[in-house]
């Protein structure tokens, strides 16, 4: 005999009960395909992240200053610990392209006129290196190019240093430093109105007037360095030349957020199998249990005549692991191919010059294990008890459940209700941890389903908020340089505007002992109205009169608490060096954020009234006028139209969240059939003698039918709300392991959430009541009353 | 078949009558006690038993005399609350699961009242499922020929009426050529034609390997077919019948 008597059992056995492994090993292979996709998504975004960096030198430390000597970056790169110093000279500008009205800003950066940058090189993707000396070639960023539809050899306008200069593409770039390109201060990118070129640095040095000087520097260190003293060092010489401050590259932006990225995978990477695994491993042990239990007898006549222990609880395990193949089957590909669409998506939002996904075997050994040793610790249970049955004890058939007068009949009710419906409740009453079990089970499900829309709510609840209740202008402007606070009148009569106020932004260094965090500082006034300081429940704050109002994220990272000192030193102008109390915290969406009451900024800064930005309200109508006029307004240097930045978060992020809600969907909608089909078809099985004998005894199809589908209606009633209430713990659980500096998720679910998932699992429940009853009406009599279970 | 499927074996039959018998199992002083609760069941209070090689033994007894609980102790199922108990030479209550485990698949093969055949497995599956395991099997086909089988080798239990599944349960039980063959109420739920067709088998078992067969029955007219009769009633052994003159179970009636 080719497969072993046993092993014929166990795949006999598996066939028989085909539907139900098959409804296992979907909702462990939507597990397994979660695991593949977020390990070997991880895996490949660390692993571009890191090539990239190394090959292309991105940089440890940056730092800008306002003007410096080109003699102040050989100290640097004299520094111990520094293993190179470079120089460049970084700009703003306003670029003006062909058919766009709209304001749209970049930056321009330097490279060495002969040779390339010798930190965060460049990756030529199309086109040339620039010519040497010559001065209206520029290398683009790929990301601009491709969301404005631009060729080599496009030409368009920027306003160098107050004058327009013409300007053309020879060849298309990535930079390390830039594989989020996103505008400074924003969260999601607009490459549409924003983009990063690189020019000679002769030309800028001239049209800046920047002979012999720079204004940014990057470093790399050496290994053994220690990058907080260094830093220290570069401050303390920068410091006359107007230094920011120099920072690490938790501090630059693009890297923050594809660490960001690489984080909430390895925490999705956790969390989403664990919920299809656990809940696999869950449906096994009941389906394992409930054939245990049916072959007590097989299995005692089995160790009768000499099958060990081992033999027989390895039966059983095979049973489980072939289970578990099959989930592989069915989960590999599912990860390859979740897996390269993913990529495409975010292929959009970063920019590596390659971004290959790849699931490797030692990926898939792992999805193997875990899927396995979840399977079998679910099953372990029902395993070890077929392995301790003793076998003279199993001869003996299992002593009948005592049946005793239900709550409802001890309520005295019992007269009330129709025999049938009072079976239904006497099975559900007699055996309590069956019911509670298929309880649970479904209720389960429910909240998986309510998770899957979880993110949505919290995303439409954030974007909504964000966007009307936070950010109350239409546009916001910003300066190089602070300028009078006059400013604002000039502003607010110009075409269009409506109403203008003002902002001062001051870039700080806020310190608590020896933790502490780069921010940007911004003075309100207490009467804004443009800007709204609200809460995630929706609350909206007061401005404090005195000391900061800072996000609690920030205050969770320092921390502090209301009432605590922080130190904070400004990293601009005067520079000034003060102890400012924590005011309030604000739980708020994104980033780490510090408000103060402006006057108390220009006080903290000893100045006088001075602006860094404004915020206005716009009558669409007249908007092409007003940027035409703010194009030619010198000291501003970035207009935030918030219509762009909302297009630009529907196109990337909105559009991605949806893919990602609909695969969740889907998978939640396969994990809540499941369960339901396995608790609705194990109550057949055991049920099915009994129900055979009452058919036997003259009961019609229609009353049996209703005793089961009866119980499944009262169990799936009962998992509703259990459901709904682990499906917001869940969501609870999922919102503290999001909770990131860059971005934080608001914990709401809506009643549309609520009710759709009770819809959904309600609708699971009657298709599988449905199946259940077609396969009562053919119930074989003769053949189940023979067989003994 | 029958006659000469096993020449060495019949030889050492034969001689059998005249060499004095060995003892395959002796019992001493043998108790069991179930605690319920509350209550201590007595199944077994201090039995003592001998069985001899190639002996057909009935074990007689009302319901709750403690029959079931003494095979299963016989046959390594279960362990006595006291006493010993000898397989030839080797103290039984001394061995822990895994010997006893050992000892059931090389020595013994056990026919069960609710015949717990393996649903999923065919008739040659449910032999050959055993056979698998033995040191010295019969071919599955060849013990299914031996009860009159051999044309539904591939059938399932549920193909098969209550008497032919009994049957196979049987070669299933003798396939592996245990050295014992225990049987608890092997024709309990049969009538009397099958029940008969059964003892036939048991008997031939019996006789043509030389098997040692105990048989639990509560029908007196089964123990005509026993060269002992051991009664049971309350746990204790209450009498023991040495027949002179074994029926053929062809001849047997209730
Ligand atoms: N696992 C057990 N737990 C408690 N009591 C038991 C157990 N097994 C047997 N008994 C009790 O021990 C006594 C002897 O049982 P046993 O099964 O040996 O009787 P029997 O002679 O085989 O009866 P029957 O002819 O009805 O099969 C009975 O009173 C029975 O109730
Ligand atoms: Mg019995």
């Amino acid at each position: 005999m080719l497969i072993a008597p046993l092993d014929r059992k166990m795949l006999r056995d598996l066939w028989h009960m085909r539907s139900l492994a098959a409804a296992i090993s979907v909702v462990m292979g939507c597990g397994v395909a979660l695991f593949l996709l977020s390990r070997s998504m991880l895996h490949s975004l660390e692993l571009s992240q890191q090539s990239y960096y190394n090959r292309y030198n991105f940089a440890d430390l940056f730092a800008t200053v306002k003007r410096a000597p080109d003699s102040l970056i050989e100290r640097i790169g004299e520094l111990p610990g520094v293993a190179v110093a470079e120089r460049r000279i970084v700009v703003p500008v306003n670029l003006s392209l062909p058919g766009m009205e709209a304001p749209a800003s970049g930056r321009l950066i330097s490279v060495p006129d002969a040779g390339r940058p010798r930190l965060n090189q460049l990756f030529l993707r199309k086109g040339r290196w620039l010519t040497p000396r010559s001065d209206d070639e520029v290398l683009a960023s790929e990301a601009f190019v491709e969301a404005n539809g631009l060729e080599l050899g496009d030409r368009f306008s920027a306003i160098i240093n107050g004058r327009m200069e013409e300007l053309s593409i020879v060849g298309v770039v990535l930079s390390p430093e830039y594989i989020y390109e996103i505008k400074p201060g924003d969260l999601v990118p607009d490459n549409r109105h924003f983009g990063v070129f690189w020019m000679n640095e002769e030309a800028l040095q001239m049209a800046y007037d920047m002979d012999g000087a720079f204004n940014d520097l990057s470093v790399r260190l050496m290994r053994s360095a220690n990058p907080a003293e260094v830093i220290r060092r570069i401050d303390e010489l920068t410091d006359p030349y107007g230094g920011l401050g120099a920072y690490d590259r938790m501090d630059q932006m693009s890297h923050h957020f594809v660490d960001n990225e690489i984080e909430q995978n390895r925490t999705m990477g956790l969390f989403a199998p664990s919920i299809f695994l656990g809940v696999s491993a869950f449906l096994l042990n009941v389906v394992m249990s409930r054939t245990i239990n049916s072959q007590r007898e097989q299995i005692a006549a089995l160790k009768a005549f000499g099958y060990s222990n081992i033999e027989v609880g390895w039966h059983y395990i095979k049973f489980v692991l072939l289970i578990v193949a099959a989930s592989l089957l069915v989960g590999i590909p599912a990860g390859a191919w979740f897996g390269w669409f993913v990529t495409g998506m975010y292929a959009r939002l970063f920019h590596f010059p390659e971004l290959v996904f790849r699931i490797y075997f030692s990926t898939i050994l792992a999805a193997a294990g875990v899927s396995g040793a979840a399977s079998v610790l679910g099953a372990m249970g029902s395993v070890m008890r077929a392995v301790r049955l003793p076998p003279a004890e199993a001869m003996r058939p299992e002593p009948p459940a005592g049946f005793g007068p239900t709550l409802m009949e001890r309520l005295g009710l019992g007269h009330l209700v129709p025999p049938i419906l009072l079976m239904i409740v006497r099975q559900l009453e007699r055996r309590p941890v069956k019911t509670a079990f298929s309880t649970i089970a479904i209720s389960l499900a429910v909240a998986v389903l309510v998770i899957g829309n979880f993110f949505q709510d919290s995303i439409d609840y954030m974007v909504d908020a964000q966007f009307n209740l936070v950010q109350r202008f239409d546009m916001s402007v910003s300066m190089a340089d602070p300028v009078s606070d006059r400013a604002v009148y000039e502003l607010a009569s110009m075409p269009g505007v409506l109403h203008c106020e003002p902002t001062r932004a001051v870039s700080a260094r806020l310190r608590a002992g020896p933790r502490s965090r780069r921010v940007a500082v911004r003075g309100l006034r207490p009467d804004s109205t443009l800007f709204g300081l609200v809460n995630m429940d929706g609350q909206e704050m007061e401005l404090p009169r005195h000391g900061l109002l800072v996000s609690k994220k920030l205050a969770e990272v320092l921390r502090v608490g209301v009432g605590d000192w922080v130190q904070m030193e400004a990293l601009v102008d005067k520079r000034p060096v003060r102890q400012v109390m924590i005011a309030a915290t604000i739980n708020d969406f994104a980033g780490l954020q510090a408000f103060m009451n402006i006057e108390e900024l220009h006080r903290l800064m000893l100045e006088g009234p001075v602006i860094t930005g404004a915020q206005m309200l716009v009558d669409p109508r007249q908007q092409d006028m007003l940027y035409r006029k703010l194009k030619e307004t010198p000291e501003v240097s970035t207009v935030m139209v918030k219509q762009h930045t909302l297009d630009s978060f529907n196109r990337t992020i909105v559009k991605n969240l949806g893919v990602m809600k609909r695969i969740n969907l889907v998978f939640a909608c396969i994990i809540a059939a499941g369960v339901v089909y396995n608790s609705a078809r194990i109550s057949l099985a055991e049920r099915s003698r009994e129900l055979a004998t009452l058919r036997v005894m003259g009961f019609t199809r229609q009353e049996i039918s209703s005793i089961l589908l009866g119980e499944l209606a009262i169990v799936t009633l009962l998992a509703i709300p259990a459901g709904l209430a682990l499906g917001k713990l869940f969501a609870a659980w999922m919102t503290a392991a999001f909770d990131q500096e860059l971005f934080r998720f608001p914990l709401v679910v809506t009643h549309r959430t609520n009710a759709w998932a009770a819809l959904v699992v309600m609708l699971a429940s009657a298709v599988s009541g449905l199946i259940v009853r077609r396969n009562l009406d053919h119930l074989d009599l003769v053949a189940v009353l023979k067989s003994r279970e | 078949m029958g006659g000469g499927l096993l020449p060495g074996r019949e030889t050492f039959l034969m001689s059998r009558s005249t060499a004095a018998p060995t003892t395959v199992f002796a019992a001493r002083g043998i108790t069991k006690v179930y605690h319920m609760g509350e209550v201590d069941v007595h199944a077994l209070r201090g039995v003592d038993l001998d069985l001899f090689t190639g002996e057909f033994v009935v074990l007689l007894g009302p319901s709750g005399s403690g029959k079931s609980t003494l095979l299963n102790i016989l046959g390594g199922l279960d362990v006595p609350s006291s006493g010993t108990v000898f397989y030839r030479d080797r103290r039984l209550t001394e061995f822990d699961d895994a010997a006893l485990t050992r000892y059931r698949r090389d020595h013994v093969g056990f026919v069960f009242q609710f015949y717990n055949l393996i649903p999923s497995l065919t008739a040659r599956e449910n032999v050959a499922l055993i056979t698998e395991i033995a040191r010295d099997p019969m071919n599955p086909v060849e013990a299914l020929q031996m009860v009159d089988l051999g044309d539904r080798l591939d059938h399932f239990p549920a193909q098969m009426s209550g008497g032919e599944q009994q049957r196979v349960a049987i070669a299933r039980a003798v396939a592996k050529r245990p050295d014992v063959l225990l049987c608890d109420e092997p024709t309990g739920a049969l009538d009397v034609k099958t029940g008969v067709l059964v003892l036939e088998a048991i008997q031939r078992i019996n006789r043509e390997l030389g098997t040692t067969t105990a048989v639990i029955t509560h029908n007196a007219v089964i123990a005509d077919m026993a060269d002992r009769v051991i009664h049971l009633s309350g746990g204790e052994v209450t009498g023991v019948d040495v027949n002179t003159r074994k029926r053929p179970a062809a001849e047997l009636t209730w």
